[in-house]
């Protein structure tokens, strides 16, 4: 049952707690933590946190952010939006069946 | 009708976005309700459909439509104005509001459709830190002496997306034989987080907290931390370019080479 009430808690509400298993430490002279990136890769491995505005689809958001700022690729996480042709009223039934 | 965060992933980090599509989310609606109908059994309803739920998908959807279940972690903050009504919820990865929306209209035997709806959160992605179309057009547009620093604003690492998924910190020695494709063994693991069971979806990060791999656990958190050898989670997605760490590891003898030295 107390199983079943966590799996139920958004993620952000359970705890992050890490364990232990080997004493180790990393050798500063290898890889780069992800705040020391030079600007390039920053770009490279980099996530933009975007308000989609109303009116074009998550698709189209993202053709222009990758056309504005001359990317080769980019992508979003999870679609805001069903894509709906104009004239369809989005609420009929028929929607939903 | 539907604004709110959409994290975009640049370049290199497109690769991760099949994680974040797992993220729950957090939504803030209006609904707009067909009929009058009394506010406490509008509030006992909403109350009704925290918890599980099934949902067969809508027939615009970018899935097959069979009926599945999904979590709903809350519905709060709800204000009623009449046939309006305005709530928060948060729920798991893959929840259609809009369908959420018909479907308590249907238990309210009125019919109800979604006005608006506006995500407010996408796992560690919220509203607070969010970035307009303006922003971007401004990047765009920047100097080059101000462009680097306007880029560190916007831009956050891809390693911020995976502020709640569990995860497994490993020793320098196995990232590079992890980004040539082999999966995780047992030794190679220093810090990991609870409650990681077969299958679960994991995230493999350097001590330096760099993401190298995108995995999925072949055996629980217990079982890690009890064994000595054997395989822990099977690589899916190599994020890291495999030159980032030295080679550690002796390749096997191809048969070739065998057959040259008989």
């Amino acid at each position: 049952m107390e199983k079943d009430r966590l799996s139920q808690q958004a993620p952000w509400n359970k705890s992050q707690k890490l364990l232990i298993k080997l004493d180790e430490e990393t050798d500063p002279a290898l890889g780069c933590p992800p705040e020391k990136r030079t600007i390039e890769q920053h770009i490279r491995f980099g996530l933009i946190n975007l308000d989609k505005p109303s009116g074009p689809s998550s698709h189209e958001v993202v053709a222009w952010v990758k056309r504005l700022l001359r990317l080769n690729h980019a992508g979003h996480g999870g679609t805001l939006e069903v894509p709906i042709r104009a004239g369809v009223i989005q609420w009929s039934p028929a929607f939903f069946h | 009708m539907v604004t709110g965060v959409l994290p975009l992933a640049l370049e290199d980090a497109t690769k991760t976005i099949q994680a974040f599509l797992l993220t729950g989310k957090e939504y803030v609606c209006i609904m707009t309700m067909h009929g009058d109908v009394d506010q406490t059994k509008l509030r006992g309803v909403l109350e009704e459909f925290v918890g599980d739920i099934f949902q067969k998908p809508p027939v615009r959807a970018a899935v097959k439509r069979e009926v599945r279940k999904r979590t709903i972690y809350s519905i709060d903050d709800v204000e009623i104005d009449g046939r309006q009504v305005l709530f928060r919820v948060a729920c798991q990865a893959g929840t259609y509001i809009r369908k959420l929306v018909y479907d308590v209209g249907e238990v309210l035997e009125v019919g109800a459709h979604m006005r608006e709806l506006r995500r407010t959160r996408s796992g560690s992605f919220t509203e607070g830190d969010i970035h307009s179309l303006y922003d971007i057009l401004k990047l765009s547009q920047a100097s080059p002496e101000e462009r680097e620093g306007m880029f560190r604003q916007i831009v956050r690492p891809m390693e911020d997306a995976f502020e709640y998924v569990p995860r497994i910190y490993i020793r320098d020695s196995a990232v590079s034989s992890i980004c040539h494709g082999a999966d995780l063994a047992v030794p190679g693991i220093v810090k990991l987080s609870e409650g990681i069971r077969p299958k679960t979806a994991i995230a493999l990060f350097t001590l330096k907290g760099e993401l190298v791999a995108l995995s999925r656990a072949l055996i629980g958190t217990e079982q890690m931390m009890k064994d000595e050898r054997g395989l822990a989670a099977k690589t899916v997605r190599v994020i890291m370019p495999t030159d980032t760490y030295p080679k550690l590891w002796k390749p096997k003898h191809r048969r070739s080479v065998v057959t040259q030295s008989n």
